[in-house]
């Protein structure tokens, strides 16, 4: 057992435990906030910015760096609005509580 | 930044996200955790800028993306979020492609090494299919939606077939691209999924968009995760894996709520049916009808009234009247709740946030489950925009296309008002039974108008 784990076992590994979480975190949000739950779900897969940022990396311009740069531009949308049309939400249900 | 530093920052990214959806669990605590989500983004962001080159062209293609999407999230209507939730899963889809192609294109730009390993190819097949499926089948979503295309679900002979087939060609085009590592059969492969994706929502119906809109909720998340595996990035696997669950878990939620099966949902064929099994009867049937000061009389005197609102509240902009309603009965001594189903609007939990914009207390608003044994307790129920989610042929008849599916048990109330604009059938086709009930009581016209009038009645 000295040769090294394949990266791809350990990345099953991440994704498989955090199913897990996400299932029990998930079903403990309260129906009335689905919606916003949808929303803010939005902006996180917007985190896919991560990897567009590496793709627009490469100091040559290429083909690559271009198509980075868009998914950059697309994945921006969603993080912004998400997490700011998330917060409109909230504050309604905000303004009531009082 | 050292590699160890990168992994740490993504990883308080990761944890970040998951408070943030913690905090949904309560509206209390909802505020604080999209904060969290917020600042777990810019760590993220901020890490990733510190290990990359063109600095500059990406703070700019951030700024144009975050520019439109702040002037969106201003300026949506509450009624149109499941337009811009569907919009948004589009471009995380197309942003899936798109890496996934450059990573083709240059994989040490990720420090995959200079070829592609076996299992890189794997994952990168997956992570383009189900990023363009989401792509081109969230347009669909989109455009149905916003009655762009119509809702009206679109079936032909053989299409299941044809989507096996299509299913079939795209993994035999990834195979090859497998063995080949060249653009052609990954090019294919990837215009194979998007021709599914617009195949496989093009035949659902508009009644069905919850599921649809919940499933590539699912898909983006899947995207997501996927691309993650690509680049070795946990965080990305973590946060896409939080957003497949959650969306997965909505769709299920939603079947539920509709009595359907998720691959009855997805193989289609719910409208159709159900319009022709109901034809049987052609006999002519009696309701009672009154006017809105007769609606206004009944509440007026009520003990406690249930508010039953559909999508056709929406549709008729009646949330704010019907909160000024709720607001005057209160003062009158009347106990006012509305009762949610569901399905009430065209994504989940949509009503609530609907009847939040219009300032409806919190508290107010109950969940079926919570609300439904309270019927039987209950003066009066006004049922208003919505139809098939009280229909009680979904608890009594057999032979009904809904039976089985959830209700509001408005039924069991002492008198039930209807507001509607005509004695049409709802999403379902269905005649609706309640309509006919002796302790029912119709009253026709636009919601919003209805809702006026009554108020003015009361005062």
């Amino acid at each position: 057992m000295t040769e090294a784990v394949d990266p791809f076992v350990l990345n099953l590994t991440v994704f498989v435990l955090a199913i897990f979480i996400g299932y029990h975190v998930v079903w403990n949000v309260t129906p009335a906030l689905h919606t916003p739950l949808m929303a803010v779900t939005n902006a996180i897969s917007g985190i896919i910015i991560v990897g567009a940022m590496l793709a627009a990396g490469p100091v040559k311009l290429d083909i690559g760096t271009v198509l980075g740069l868009v998914a950059v531009t697309l994945a921006a949308v969603n993080v912004f609005g998400g997490f700011l049309v998330t917060q409109r939400m909230l504050d309604m249900f905000k303004k009531k509580n009082k | 930044m050292s590699a160890n530093s990168v992994a740490l920052a993504y990883l308080t990214a990761a944890v970040l996200f998951i408070l943030a959806l913690k905090g949904l669990s309560s509206p209390v605590s909802a505020r604080r955790g999209n904060m969290f989500g917020m600042v777990g983004m810019a760590i993220a962001m901020l890490t990733t800028l510190t290990v990359t080159k063109n600095v500059g062209y990406i703070l700019i293609a951030i700024a144009a993306g975050g520019a439109v999407g702040a002037v969106v999230a201003r300026r949506i209507h509450m009624t149109a979020m499941p337009e811009l939730v569907a919009a948004m899963h589009s471009l995380v889809g197309l942003a899936a492609v798109l890496i996934a192609m450059a990573a083709f294109n240059n994989p040490l730009a990720y420090g995959i090494g200079a070829t592609l390993h076996a299992s890189n190819r794997i994952e990168l097949f997956i992570g383009t299919f189900v990023g363009a499926i989401t792509f081109t089948g969230s347009i669909i979503a989109f455009g149905k939606l916003s009655g762009k295309l119509g809702s009206k679900p679109l079936r032909f002979a053989g299409q299941h077939w044809l989507n096996l087939l299509l299913g079939v060609l795209m993994i035999g085009f990834g195979i090859v691209f497998f063995f080949t590592q060249s653009w052609t059969p990954f090019l294919i492969m990837t215009a194979i999924a998007m021709l599914i994706g617009v195949l496989l929502i093009m035949p659902i119906g508009g009644a069905d968009m919850p599921v649809v809109i919940s499933m590539l909720n699912s898909y983006s998340g899947w995207a997501a995760a996927g691309i993650g595996f690509t680049l070795n990035n946990n965080m990305l696997i973590i946060a896409g894996s939080l957003v497949g669950s959650s969306g997965a878990i909505l769709s299920y939620i939603m079947c539920k709520a509709m009595n359907r099966s998720f691959f009855n949902v997805i193989l289609g064929g719910f409208g159709g049916e159900a319009a022709a099994a109901d034809q049987g009867d052609g006999v002519q049937k009696t309701y009672r009808s009154g006017s809105a000061d007769d609606a206004a009389f009944l509440m007026g005197n009520a003990d406690s009234v249930i508010i039953v609102p559909g999508y056709g509240l929406a549709v008729a902009r009646a949330q704010h009247a019907i909160n000024e309603m709720s607001k005057v009965l209160t003062e009158k001594g009347v106990k006012v709740r509305y009762a949610i189903h569901p399905v009430a609007g065209r994504m989940p939990g949509h009503m609530n946030v609907l009847l939040a914009e219009a300032e409806v207390p919190y508290e107010q608003v109950v969940e079926m489950d919570e609300i439904n044994n309270e019927f039987a307790d209950t003066d009066v129920v006004l049922v208003i925009g919505a139809n098939d989610v009280v229909n009680p042929a979904a608890k009594n008849d057999k032979a009904s296309p809904i039976y089985g599916m959830p209700i509001l048990e408005a039924h069991k109330a002492r008198t039930v008002l209807v507001v509607k604009r005509s004695m049409a059938t709802g999403y379902a086709g269905l005649d609706n039974d309640l309509f006919y009930m002796d302790k029912t009581m119709m009253v026709f016209g636009d919601a919003k108008k209805v809702v006026e009038d009554i108020i003015k009645s009361l005062a």
